[in-house]
C-alpha cells in the first residue's frame, strides 16, 4: 500500500545544462527533436548518438537513471522494432522460413527506429524532465507563449493553474494515503472482488479527497484575494529569467548540429532506408 | 495476557530505508500493554507515535520484530490481517476528514458492514456507538458534512467504536478541540473503556489530559521507548521528561518548585485535587473540611 512517490523526475544538480535558461532549454529540445526526425542516414545517427552521449555526461546524471526512464516505453520500443523487422521488404533477404522473410533493410530500419526513440527520450530527459524543475518549466512556457496574450489567450492564467496544480500534487498524494489508511483501518478492502465491487470501494476514498481538495481550493482563493491577486495584468516576478551568453552558445551549437545532420543525410547517405 | 505486545520492532519508511539519510521511525521497540486499562503514549513530534500505533492494527508491517494481539502474531498469516484491523480499532489523527457517507448513521455503519454484519445488528451497533461517542440521536440522519468540527470528530470515533474492537487506539483524539470538547471526547472514551472493558491506547501531547485519564504512560523519544510506568511514576521523573523536550502537568511543576524550596509535598503530584489534599495535610488541616 505504501508507495514512494517522488513527484516529477527532477534530479538535483548544478551542471551547465541544469543552469541553462529554461526558455532556451525548451527551444533547444524542440530543435533537437526536429534534428532527430531529420536524421536518415546511419552517419547522421552516429553524430546524434555521440552528441546525446556528450549531453548526458554534461548533466552528471547517471546513464542508468536515463535508461530507467525508458522502461514505461519498453513495450512500444519492442513493438515498433518487431513490426519493422518482419514487415519491411527489401532486396537483400537474410532469413526465410515459411511465411517469415527478414531482409537486411528490415534489420537496419528496426535498429534505427529503436535508436530514434531512445534518442528522443534521452533528449527530453536531459534537457527537460531531469534537469529542469516543473515550476521553472511552467514559468518558461508562460514567457515563451506570452505573445499569444495579444490574441487574448489567457497564458498567465493557464500557467498559474499549472503552478498551483504542481504545488498541490504532493499534498494530495499525502492526503490520499491518509484517507486510504483511515478507511483500511475500518476494514475497507480495495483488492478483492470484481470490477464493480472495486469501483464501489473507491467511493470512501474519492469523496473525502474531493471535499478536501475543494476546501483547499477555496482557502487558497481566499488567501490569494486577501493579497490582492487580480491576474496577470501588470504583475512582476521575483525571479526574472535572463538569458546569458552561454545560453546562446548552446543554442547555436544545437543549430550547427541540426545543419550537420542535414549535410550528413545528403553527402553520406549510408543505408538511408527510413521512410 | 497482554492485549498488545511488541517484540523488538524496528521500522523505517520507504524513503528513509536506504542511503545515507537512512533513519528509523521505530528502533527496537518492545512493549506490553495489559488488558482493560487506559494507556497513554506521549513523545515529541516525530518521535514515532503515529508509526507505532499503525503497527498495532497492521497498517504498517514491521521490518523486524513481531506484533502480538492477545498473544497472536498478527503477521503470522498476512492474508488474515483484516481481522486484526477489526480487533484493534484505530482512530487516526484528524479523523473527521475520513467521513464520506450520505448520513452519519451510514458512515458509522461502514466498519461493521465491512465485518459482514446485517441490518438489525448494524442498527444496534450504530446506536450504541453514537451514545458512547456522545452523538445525539437526531444527528444520525444528518449529512456528516453538516456537523460541527467536534461533532464530526465524534462521528468518526463512533465509526470505530461500532466495530466493537477489543483494543481502541486513538491518535491525538483531542487535538485542535477546545477544553470542553477535549473533556467531552476523552471523558466519553474513559466511560466507554470502563463500561465495555476495552483496552485503550491514547496518543497525546497534553500532559494534563494524560494525567487525568490514563492508568499508565509510555514515553517515546527518537524512535525508542524511554519509559513505560504507572502515571504517577512517569511524572515524578520530570528531569528525564524535560531532557527529551516534554513537559509535566502544571501542577507537577508547582510541586517541583515547592520541593526545591524545602516543602516535602512528594514527587507523585499530577492532579490538582491530589495536590490540594496534600497541601492541606501539610498545613495540618483536616482533609475533610
Ligand atoms: N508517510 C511517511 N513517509 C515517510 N516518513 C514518514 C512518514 N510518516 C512519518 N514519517 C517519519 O517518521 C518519523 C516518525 O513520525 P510519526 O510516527 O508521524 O511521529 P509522531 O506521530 O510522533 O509525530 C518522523 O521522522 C517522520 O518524518
Ligand atoms: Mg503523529
Amino acid at each position: 500500500m505504501k508507495s514512494d512517490i517522488t513527484f516529477g523526475q527532477y534530479v538535483e544538480g548544478n551542471s551547465v545544462i541544469h543552469r541553462l535558461d529554461p526558455r532556451v532549454k525548451i527551444v533547444i529540445s524542440l530543435v533537437y527533436i526536429v534534428a532527430i526526425f531529420l536524421a536518415k542516414s546511419v552517419t547522421a545517427f552516429i553524430l546524434l548518438t555521440v552528441s546525446s552521449a556528450v549531453f548526458v555526461v554534461m548533466t552528471g546524471i547517471s546513464p542508468r537513471l536515463i535508461l530507467r526512464s525508458m522502461k514505461p516505453l519498453l513495450f512500444i520500443i519492442i513493438f515498433t522494432a518487431v513490426i519493422n523487422l518482419f514487415f519491411m521488404t527489401g532486396e537483400n533477404p537474410v532469413f526465410e522460413w515459411r511465411f517469415i522473410h527478414i531482409y537486411r533493410e528490415g534489420i537496419i530500419n528496426a535498429c534505427l527506429i529503436v535508436l530514434r526513440i531512445v534518442l528522443l527520450i534521452t533528449a527530453t530527459s536531459v534537457f527537460l524532465t531531469y534537469t529542469t524543475t516543473p515550476l521553472a518549466l511552467t514559468d518558461a512556457l508562460e514567457q515563451l507563449l506570452s505573445p499569444l496574450k495579444k490574441l487574448h489567450v489567457p497564458v498567465h492564467e493557464f500557467s498559474m493553474m499549472m503552478t498551483i496544480a504542481l504545488r498541490f500534487i504532493p499534498t494530495l498524494i499525502d492526503e490520499t494515503q491518509k484517507i486510504i489508511n483511515a478507511q483500511t483501518a475500518r476494514g475497507a478492502d480495495f483488492t478483492s472482488g470484481g470490477l464493480i465491487k472495486r469501483g464501489k470501494a473507491l467511493v470512501p476514498i474519492l469523496i473525502p479527497l474531493f471535499i478536501s481538495a475543494f476546501r483547499r481550493a477555496d482557502e487558497l482563493a481566499t488567501a490569494m484575494e486577501c493579497r490582492c491577486y487580480t491576474g496577470g495584468e501588470g504583475r512582476t516576478r521575483m525571479n526574472t529569467l535572463k538569458s546569458k551568453p552561454k545560453d546562446w552558445v548552446f543554442f547555436f551549437c544545437i543549430l550547427l548540429l541540426t545543419a550537420g545532420i542535414v549535410l550528413l543525410n545528403i553527402f553520406f547517405p549510408l543505408y538511408t532506408v527510413l521512410k | 495476557m497482554n492485549a498488545i505486545e511488541m517484540r523488538h520492532v524496528s521500522f523505517a519508511y520507504g524513503s528513509a530505508k536506504n542511503g545515507p539519510t537512512a533513519k528509523k521511525a521505530l528502533d527496537d521497540i518492545s512493549l506490553a500493554v495489559e488488558s482493560g486499562g487506559i494507556t497513554g503514549l506521549i513523545g515529541h513530534t516525530g518521535s514515532g507515535k503515529s508509526t507505532l500505533v499503525q503497527m498495532i492494527n497492521g497498517l504498517l508491517k514491521p521490518d523486524e520484530g513481531e506484533v502480538l494481539l492477545d498473544g497472536v502474531n498478527i503477521w503470522a498469516e498476512p492474508k488474515k490481517i483484516r481481522q486484526f484491523r477489526f480487533k484493534a480499532g484505530l482512530v487516526m489523527q484528524y479523523p473527521e476528514y475520513q467521513l464520506f457517507a450520505e448520513t452519519v448513521a451510514e458512515d458509522i455503519a461502514f466498519g461493521p458492514k465491512n465485518m459482514g454484519l446485517e441490518k438489525d445488528e448494524l442498527d444496534r451497533r450504530v446506536r450504541e456507538a453514537a451514545r458512547f461517542a456522545g452523538l445525539a440521536d437526531d444527528l444520525l440522519q444528518k449529512s456528516p458534512f453538516d456537523l460541527s468540527g467536534g461533532q464530526k470528530r465524534r462521528a468518526a470515533l463512533a465509526g470505530v467504536i461500532a466495530m466493537r474492537p477489543k483494543i481502541l487506539i486513538l491518535d491525538e483524539p483531542a487535538a485542535g478541540l477546545d477544553p470542553a470538547g477535549r473533556r467531552d471526547i476523552l471523558g466519553g472514551i474513559k466511560r466507554f473503556s470502563r463500561e465495555s472493558g476495552t483496552t485503550v491506547l491514547i496518543v497525546s501531547h497534553s500532559m494534563e489530559d494524560m494525567a487525568m485519564y490514563c492508568d499508565d504512560i509510555i514515553v517515546m523519544a527518537h524512535a525508542k521507548i524511554l519509559m513505560h510506568k504507572p502515571t504517577a511514576e512517569v511524572f515524578s521523573d520530570w528531569e528525564q521528561l524535560a531532557s527529551v523536550g516534554l513537559d509535566v502537568p502544571l501542577i507537577t511543576r508547582v510541586a517541583a518548585a515547592l520541593i526545591e524550596n524545602g516543602v516535602d509535598i512528594g514527587r507523585d503530584v499530577y492532579t490538582v485535587d491530589y495536590a490540594v489534599g496534600k497541601v492541606r495535610e501539610l498545613l495540618g488541616e483536616n482533609p475533610e473540611s
